[in-house]
C-alpha cells in the first residue's frame, strides 16, 4: 500500500490507563493495523476489548502509551486539527436546544463557514439523509433512527475522508438498525470515505465491511482480521450464503479464541 | 377552564385561606393566648397582637403619622421598598456576576475548585449580622477622588455576599452538566475552551441557573432587609419595620405596612427572574432543582 492510499496506520500500539481505583489497565496490546482510504473496518469483540479505545487514539480523544498512529500520514493530533474524521457516537449526542439544520451545522459553525455555505451545506445533507422536512425540529421531536441519521449527517458534514462511528446503531431497535445499515452503506459509497466501526453485532459488522478486525480482553488485542469480499451490498445480501459464511467466520474468530470472552457479543 | 385561570384561581384560594385562618384563629382563639401550663403555644388574640386584616388594609389609606402633611402609609411604604428593590437588585447583580465568575474560573482550573469551593461554602456560614459592620467600616476606608463610599453600597455589597452563593454552586454544576460524549465530541471539532463555553457548557448549564437566580434574588432581598437594619441604613423597608414595631402597642395595624412591602419586592424580584426564564426558554430542559 502506498503513503496516500493508507488513511489510517497503527504500528505496535499500547494503551495503559492508570487510575487511582482500579491501578494499571492494559486496554491495547501491540495492536497493529493499516486501513486504506475508502476502505470499511469495522472493530468487533466483547466488552473491554478495547475497541472504543482504538477508535478514541485514532481520534486523537486519548493518547497512546506505545507505539505510533498515523492518519492520512499526521499525527492523530494534526489530524483532529486540521478536520480529516467525522465522529459518531452511540448516543446520537444533538444539542436539545438547536433544531435539526443547527445541530448539522455545529462543527461547520465551530469552524467559521460562511452563513451561505453553511445552509448550502445543511441543505444537501438534508435532502442525503431524508429529514429535509424535520430541518427546523428540534431533537426531542425525533425519533432514535431520526436523531441518529442527524448525528451521521453532521460527522458527515465537512466531508471527511475518514468517518469514526462507535456503535452509533447501538441504541435503535432491529428494524430501524438495519435500514440505518443500508444507508450507510449507501452514504458511504457516495462520498468514498473510509470508515472505522465500533461495534458488538456480528451480522452488522460483516454486512457493512469490507474487513473486520477481531479483538479479545485483557489486555486488548487484535486476535484475527477476516476479509470480507461480499461485493454489492443490498437487502438480498442478508439472505445470501456468503453473508453468512462471513457470519460464521467471525463468530468462529470471536469464540475460538475466548470463548468465556466472547459472551458480551450479540449473535444476531 | 385554562391551565393559567386555575392557576390565578388557584392563588387567590391560597389567599383567602391564609386570610381565612388568620381572621378564624382570631374569632375563635382565647384572649390570651392557647396555653399549656404556663406556655403561650399560640399567639394572644387581642387588637394588638393580631389586628383585623381589613384593619391593616384601611391603615394602609391613613396618613403615616399624625403630623401635618405626613404621606399616605402605603405611598410611604411603597417608596421605602422601591428604595429597598433597587439596592437588592444591584446587589443580585454583584452577586450573579461575582458568582458565574467563580463558577467559571473552577469550572476552567480544577485546582481553582478545590481551593475556592471549600471557602465558598464556609462564606455562608459567617453570620450577616458579624459581617455587616465590617462591610461598612472597611468601606468608609474607600475614598477615590471625589467618590466616597455610602452606607447603600454596603448593604448591596452584603445583599451580593447572600446571593452569589447558589449561583456559584449551581453554575459550576451546570457548566460541568454536559455528558462526555458531547464534550468530545466538542474535542474533535477542535473547538476551543471559549466556544465549547458558548456553544455548549452555557446553555447546558440554563437549567441548573434558573432556579439558582431565583434564590439570588430572595437572597438578595433578605440581605437588603436585614443589613440596612445592621448597618443602619434610614430609606428602606428594613428600618421603617423596626420604627413601626417601635408603635406597634399604639398603632398594631401599622406593623404590618412594611411586611407587606417586603412581600411586593419579594414578589416583583421573582417577577423580574421569571422575565428572564422567558427569554432562556429554549434552553431549558426540565429545571433541575438547586
Amino acid at each position: 500500500m502506498s503513503e496516500a492510499r493508507i488513511a489510517v496506520h497503527v504500528d505496535k500500539v499500547d494503551k495503559i490507563f492508570t487510575s487511582r481505583k482500579a491501578g494499571e489497565v492494559h486496554a491495547l496490546s501491540d495492536v497493529s493495523l493499516d486501513v486504506a482510504a475508502g476502505e470499511f473496518v469495522s472493530l468487533i469483540g466483547p466488552s473491554g476489548c478495547g475497541k472504543s479505545t482504538l477508535m478514541r487514539l485514532v481520534a486523537d480523544l486519548d493518547s497512546i502509551t506505545s507505539g505510533e498512529i498515523t492518519v492520512f500520514g499526521k499525527t492523530p493530533e494534526q489530524a483532529r486539527k486540521d478536520q480529516d474524521y467525522g465522529i459518531a457516537f452511540q448516543q446520537a449526542g444533538l444539542l436539545p436546544w438547536r433544531s435539526v439544520r443547527a445541530n448539522i451545522e455545529l462543527p461547520l459553525e465551530i469552524h467559521g463557514w460562511e452563513a451561505r455555505d453553511k445552509k448550502e451545506r445543511s441543505d444537501e445533507l438534508l435532502e442525503l439523509i431524508g429529514l429535509a422536512d424535520f430541518a427546523d425540529h428540534r431533537p426531542d421531536q425525533l425519533s432514535g433512527g431520526m436523531k441518529q441519521r442527524v448525528a451521521i449527517a453532521r460527522s458527515l458534514a465537512e466531508r471527511p475522508r475518514l468517518l469514526l462511528m462507535d456503535e452509533p446503531f447501538g441504541a435503535l431497535d432491529e428494524i430501524t438498525r438495519e435500514h440505518m445499515q443500508n444507508e450507510l452503506v449507501a452514504l458511504c459509497q457516495e462520498t468514498g470515505a473510509a470508515v472505522i466501526f465500533v461495534t458488538h453485532s456480528i451480522p452488522e459488522a460483516v454486512f457493512l465491511s469490507d474487513r473486520v478486525v477481531v479483538m479479545s480482553p485483557r489486555p486488548g488485542r487484535i486476535t484475527e482480521i477476516i476479509d470480507v469480499k461480499l461485493g454489492e451490498r443490498g437487502e438480498d445480501l442478508r439472505e445470501a450464503a456468503a453473508f453468512y459464511d462471513g457470519v460464521t467466520a467471525v463468530r468462529t474468530a470471536l469464540h475460538g479464541e475466548t470463548p468465556a470472552g466472547a459472551r458480551g457479543v450479540e449473535n444476531r | 377552564m385554562s391551565k393559567r385561570a386555575s392557576g390565578v384561581l388557584w392563588g387567590i384560594a391560597g389567599i383567602v385561606a391564609a386570610l381565612g385562618l388568620w381572621e378564624g384563629y382570631k374569632w375563635l382563639g382565647p384572649d390570651d393566648g392557647v396555653m399549656i401550663g404556663d406556655l403561650i403555644v399560640l399567639p394572644r388574640t387581642t387588637d394588638i397582637a393580631m389586628p383585623h386584616t381589613w384593619d391593616v388594609v384601611a391603615r394602609l389609606f391613613e396618613p403615616v403619622t399624625r403630623a401635618e402633611g405626613a404621606d399616605v402609609l402605603w405611598w410611604a411604604v411603597l417608596q421605602a421598598a422601591a428604595f429597598s428593590l433597587g439596592i437588592a437588585a444591584l446587589g443580585w447583580l454583584i452577586g450573579v456576576t461575582f458568582g458565574l465568575a467563580l463558577a467559571l474560573l473552577m469550572q476552567r482550573w480544577i485546582t481553582a475548585e478545590s481551593a475556592v469551593l471549600p471557602w465558598v461554602v464556609l462564606s455562608q456560614t459567617v453570620p450577616l449580622i458579624a459581617i455587616a459592620p465590617l462591610v461598612k467600616r472597611w468601606g468608609s476606608e474607600i475614598t477615590i477622588g471625589s467618590f466616597q463610599w455610602e452606607n447603600w453600597m454596603s448593604v448591596a455589597v452584603i445583599a451580593s455576599y447572600l446571593a452569589f452563593f447558589p449561583v456559584a454552586v449551581s453554575a459550576l454544576r451546570g457548566l460541568k452538566s454536559p455528558e462526555a460524549a458531547d464534550v468530545d465530541l466538542f474535542t474533535a471539532y477542535s473547538a476551543s475552551w471559549w466556544t465549547t463555553l458558548l456553544k455548549l457548557r452555557l446553555p447546558s448549564s440554563v437549567p441548573y441557573l434558573m432556579p439558582s437566580l431565583r434564590l439570588a434574588a430572595a437572597n438578595a432581598v433578605v440581605g437588603t432587609v436585614v443589613a440596612e437594619v445592621s448597618i443602619g441604613l434610614g430609606g428602606g423597608i428594613g428600618r421603617m419595620i423596626i420604627e413601626f414595631a417601635a408603635t406597634a402597642s399604639g398603632d398594631p395595624a401599622k406593623t404590618y405596612a412594611p411586611i407587606l412591602g417586603a412581600v411586593l419586592i419579594g414578589l416583583v424580584s421573582a417577577g423580574l427572574v421569571a422575565l428572564i426564564g422567558v427569554g432562556l426558554r429554549r434552553y431549558m430542559r426540565g429545571e433541575v432543582p438547586a
